[in-house]
């Protein structure tokens, strides 16, 4: 690993300001260091954030959680508050990697990262989530761009990001079975009026199934969309799974989830 | 006094392991030391160009920087396979030269060309990094069923065919299937593995030029053999000027038999700069250089009538030896795997020809079971399948074939000495409830779930090896062992073995069995492993051998040290040798009260001339003193045996396939210690179900490999396995006095066959390979849909 500067921030202003074009925020380190150590990335900084004590932390409201960026998987999944508001999340940040990640990885880090794997960004889009930064406010459907790509400009923070309860939701994940990341998951939740079915792990970037959620909101069930068979043309398709058993396995977990609705 | 041997001893070396205090090769810091890092290839086949230094030597905190040619000018010698293998037109196997640092081609990914030395690891990185190295890439042969056809890798080496080897009779083989009703056939796939010990290798060398020796601190099964190869073939110093140490080991499974490239270019290289060198391999490099394991591509025929007798084997295979032969690289495919090819069945003729092939991938070795688990991979698999096309109960016809007698003489090679694979067998099948799978099978359906059933009955051959048995098929080198049994005058004990235990428990088991033999309380017994400098001599530890052969030696001797003390007793106490008896640490004189301890007869032994005995208690022709030494080679193989039964269920949607229920009945002999031999079994389990399910060593067709990191490569983790039910029968090895056989490698043996018939079992009998990954089961689940919708 090549030398870097280490800073602290004790609040987002500081952190922000310290921002450059060769710099990183710290907060688990769980994809940072890693890049870091296999020569993958270089930074001059690494800006430290986990000490902003702002960053952290879970509030519920009447219609949202929100949560800190700097919260560790394993606050959301060991929360009460979230169990009993939006279990389904809660579920989702218990399956994310190992005790190891979810004792350091971030909400904040995993979203900011964009990983076309990684489990929050659908809970983000089920959830029509707000993405809070030191800026401004992003809807979800508007920060994920593409793959590891995200709205966020340099130097901009993520503070927290605020779900909206749903009526109902499940995540199911069919995870690979090595680094257990998404080889699909598909976060349905279903709100009044309308039902997201927000599919990670299938293509280069989280999305709403637009023909599925259509079909859940006519008729929540899983009959609905039972047999549908998606366009596998744009899906990954890799060593652990063909972009058709990737197409499959989106209806499959996608009713799995309005099951266990 | 009870009888140690055969309880739940309590791990020794588990206080030092949980409390952080084990002592591995990394936590070794030698003063003045430099960090050494290893450039390596990029590419799976290159022919080297030019190699500059120039750049990298000026970058800081550089001591030296050596490369291929240094090694050639100085006569390093090369890394070597241990056995020699004969074709079956009789010419010779074909080996390739193996330099430490590549000079002229690089045969795989990971091959090193250079080693950077410097002060600090992080200078040595950097340093590393400017070495410039102009490749002419060529193209690479990796896969294993076509290396053959593939561009020539080594000059001179034909086909990339390193033999040809045969191993039984063709034209019987070919009368038997003559007579047969059916034949049943097979195109199977080993899939390649990567050991993965916990402990990733590491090294330090260290020379003292006053002494003119070179020490080697290093991740190694057998630092014994180790030191003889790096003298004998590695040209690196005379074995009595250069120590080998093996500490703490944390993990091997055969990956840390060989004598590795780092060994040999650090040893070398420090002496050559007179300073301690330290290497530590990252995990990436793990991936990429040490020995995989299996990678066999076979076609087996089983030749049977209708009602199930089994009359012929035939066995066609091509295994992949990687880009080198390495130590056990050519006996692992051959005298390992085609002996046991035929089970545990009376097969009345049989063959097994293997091909063992040159591609541009990392070089294949023993790994966990090394030669059985192919074996019995080939054969339980067509057995399974001969069922199906028979229509008989897999268990029934697996009865029917069994042997009825003991000693067994089995078809190609062994005699094996004792067994009772009928009683294995119809424990298992009460431990499974083997009748009640219909009842199960019909539940998993009602969830829309397929559920299957497998079985397998293995034997493999342990305790390697006999040197009469291996010097009769003609192979070089017996295994024999070594203990030394040396007394303290205060009675404590040490005992030197030439095993090495890098996960096996010896410091427990191994005390167990002198503690009953010598009649000393365990906590005065120490057991030293591990240094050269410490014990004569010793082969070390793999193919289950450390208890059936390294144990043995340990009860020879202590049986040596029994005797003197009789002859000494005697003395003592005035009476004559042949009365003396020994029992419980006690030498008592038959019709007599009087006795003498072991303590004491150490004691006098060691210091005889004591105040008021005014003869030396020393007999005539007796030196003073109480050591004894034993070289045991056995007589014979150990064959351990057992069946095993697994259920899986399936989800037809997912491909999902989860292992339900796995029941491992074997037979080890006397077992020393039961709660070591589950924890070996449960290893073993873990490692045979991860190669059937989870694990795989992919190299794409430039030979890259994929899988080179747990984001990728498959470890099983505990959340994979059912709770394992394990049971045994015991029938006692009767070729070693204390009935043992070995459980080291049963679990990785037997595993991967049971659990693949169980999932091709729910499968409508559809063939899928290893690893059974939800994507291969899915497609096959599609497959039976369509053709059940056919049928219906
Ligand atoms: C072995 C392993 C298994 C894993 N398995 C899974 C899995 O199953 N599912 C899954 O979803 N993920 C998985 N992960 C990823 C993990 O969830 C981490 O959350 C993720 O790596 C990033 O979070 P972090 O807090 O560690 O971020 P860091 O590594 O510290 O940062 C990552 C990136 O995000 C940026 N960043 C961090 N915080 C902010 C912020 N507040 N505002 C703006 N930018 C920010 C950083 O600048 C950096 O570029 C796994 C990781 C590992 C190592």
């Amino acid at each position: 690993m090549k030398d870097f500067n280490y800073h602290s921030a004790k609040d987002s202003k500081e952190a922000s300001k310290l921002a450059s074009s060769s710099s990183a925020f710290l907060a688990g380190g769980m994809t940072t260091i890693p890049s870091m150590k296999l020569g993958l990335a270089t930074y001059k900084d690494l800006i430290d954030i986990k000490n902003i004590k702002k960053l952290s932390g879970i509030k519920v409201s009447g219609k949202s959680v929100t949560i800190g960026a700097a919260t560790k998987h394993v606050e959301v999944s060991n929360s009460k508050d979230v169990k009993k508001a939006i279990p389904s999340l809660s579920s989702l940040a218990e399956g994310i990697g190992d005790p190891q990640v979810r004792n350091r990885g971030t909400i904040g880090g995993s979203i900011a990262n964009n990983d076309p794997s990684a489990d929050y960004p659908s809970a983000c889009i089920a959830l029509n989530a707000t993405i809070h930064t030191n800026e401004r406010k992003i809807e979800a459907a508007k920060f994920f761009k593409g793959m590891f790509e995200t709205a966020l400009k340099k130097g901009e923070l993520i503070e927290a990001i605020e779900f909206q309860i749903p009526e109902k939701s499940s995540y199911q994940k069919h995870p690979n079975p090595a680094s257990r990341y998404a080889i699909v998951g598909v976060y349905v939740a279903k709100h009044k009026g309308d039902v997201n079915v927000a599919v990670t792990g299938a293509k280069s970037c989280v999305y709403n199934d637009k023909d599925m959620s259509k079909a859940l909101t006519g008729n929540f069930s899983s009959s609905s969309i039972d047999g549908m068979d998606l366009d596998s043309s744009e899906m990954n398709s890799d060593m652990h799974a063909s972009a058709d058993f990737r197409a499959s396995l989106v209806v499959t977990q996608a009713k799995k989830a309005v099951d266990a609705c | 006094m009870a009888s140690l041997v055969g309880s739940r001893v309590e791990r020794k070396e588990d206080k030092r392991f949980l409390t952080g205090k084990g002592r591995y090769t990394a936590d070794i810091n030698l003063a003045n030391q430099t960090y050494a890092i290893f450039v390596r290839s990029p590419h799976a086949r290159a022919s080297i160009k030019k190699l500059n230094i120039d750049k990298a030597l000026k970058s800081s905190g550089v001591v030296s920087i050596l490369t291929g040619k240094e090694i050639a000018d100085d006569k390093i010698g090369g890394l070597i396979a241990g056995w020699a293998i004969r074709s079956e037109d009789g010419t010779e196997m074909k080996c390739p030269g193996n330099p430490p640092l590549a000079k002229d081609n690089v045969n795989f990914v990971g091959d090193p060309v250079a080693v950077v030395i410097a002060e600090s690891l992080a200078e040595a990185k950097e340093a590393a990094e400017k070495v410039e190295v102009d490749y002419k890439v060529l193209k690479a042969v990796t896969s294993t069923a076509d290396a053959m056809n593939g561009d020539t890798i080594h000059e001179g080496i034909d086909k990339n065919l390193c033999f040809d080897w045969l191993l039984g009779d063709r034209q019987k083989v070919k009368e038997a299937f003559d007579k047969a009703d059916k034949v049943i056939s097979i195109d199977i796939i080993n899939n390649r593995l990567i050991p993965n010990a916990m402990e990733p290798r590491a090294c330090v060398a260290d020379y003292n030029a006053a002494s003119e020796e070179i020490t080697l601190y290093t991740t190694s099964q057998n630092p014994h053999l180790s030191r003889l190869i790096m003298s004998a073939f590695g040209n690196v110093a005379p074995e009595h000027k250069l120590r080998v140490v093996a500490p703490d080991v944390g993990g091997g499974f055969g990956s840390k038999i060989n004598v590795y490239n780092e060994d040999i270019v650090c040893s070398w290289a420090a002496k050559k700069i007179n300073r301690a060198i330290k290497w530590v391999a990252e995990r990436s490099e793990s991936f990429l250089t040490d020995i995989h394991g299996r990678d066999h591509v076979t076609h087996a025929e089983l030749a049977v009538t209708k009602d199930g007798k089994f009359l012929g084997f035939k066995n066609e295979t091509i295994a992949n030896l990687g880009a080198y032969a390495r130590v056990f690289g050519t006996v692992t495919p051959t005298y390992l795997f085609g002996p046991c090819a035929t089970g545990v069945y009376e097969i009345p003729a049989a063959y097994t020809n293997v091909k063992a092939v040159y591609t541009n991938t990392a070089p294949v070795d023993a790994y966990r079971g090394a030669g059985r688990p192919e074996a019995t991979y080939t054969i339980e698999r067509l057995v399974e399948k001969a069922s199906m096309e028979l229509g008989i109960d897999k268990t029934e016809l697996r009865i029917k074939n069994f042997p009825t007698a003991f000693p067994f003489k089995q078809t190609l090679v062994h005699t094996v000495d004792s067994g009772d694979y009928v009683a294995g067998m119809e424990k298992a099948k009460q431990m499974a409830d083997y009748k009640g799978f219909e009842a199960r099978r019909k539940e998993s359906e009602a969830k829309g779930k397929l559920r299957g059933i497998g079985v397998t009955s293995y034997f493999e051959a342990c305790g390697i090896a006999p040197s009469a048995a291996v010097m009769s098929l003609g192979c070089g080198v017996g295994l024999w062992e070594s203990a030394e049994v040396r007394f303290n005058p205060t009675g404590q004990v040490t005992v030197y073995t030439g095993s090495h235990s890098h996960g096996q428990s010896h410091q427990t088991t191994f005390a167990q069995i002198a503690a009953d033999e010598l009649g000393v309380p365990i906590e005065n017994i120490d057991i030293v492993h591990g240094d050269t400098d410490k014990g004569t001599f010793g082969m070390g530890t793999y193919g289950s051998r450390s208890l059936a052969v390294g144990g043995i030696a340990i009860v020879n001797a202590c049986k040596k040290i029994v005797e003197k003390g009789k002859r000494v007793t005697a003395k003592m106490l005035e009476a004559n040798p042949e009365d003396v008896e020994f029992k419980d640490g006690e030498f008592i004189v038959s019709k007599s009260n009087k006795k003498k301890t072991i303590g004491e007869v150490a004691f006098a032994c060691y210091l005889p001339g004591v105040r008021d005995e005014m003869k030396s208690p020393l007999p005539e022709g007796d030196e003073p003193g109480l050591k004894e030494t034993s070289f045991y080679d056995p007589s014979n193989f150990s064959f351990p045996a057992g069946t095993h039964i697994a259920e899986v269920e399936i989800d037809p949607e997912t491909g999902h396939v989860k292992l339900e229920k796995y029941t491992a009945c074997d037979d080890f002999g006397r077992i020393i210690n039961p709660m070591v031999v589950e924890g070996q079994v449960h290893g073993g389990l873990a490692q045979g179900i991860g190669q059937a399910l989870y694990e795989n060593a992919e190299y794409d067709e430039t030979g890259q490999l994929m899988t080179g990191s747990y984001m990728d490569y498959t470890m099983p983790r505990a959340d994979n396995f059912p709770e394992f039910n394990i049971g045994y029968t015991c029938t006692h090895a009767t070729t070693n006095p204390l009935g043992v056989k070995g459980c080291g490698e049963a679990g990785a043996i037997a595993a991967p066959p049971t659990v693949m018939n169980a999932v091709i079992d729910a499968l409508g009998g559809q063939e899928v390979t290893m690893p059974a990954t939800a994507e291969k089961v899915w497609k096959a689940c599609k497959n039976l849909k369509k053709s059940n919708a056919k049928a219906a």
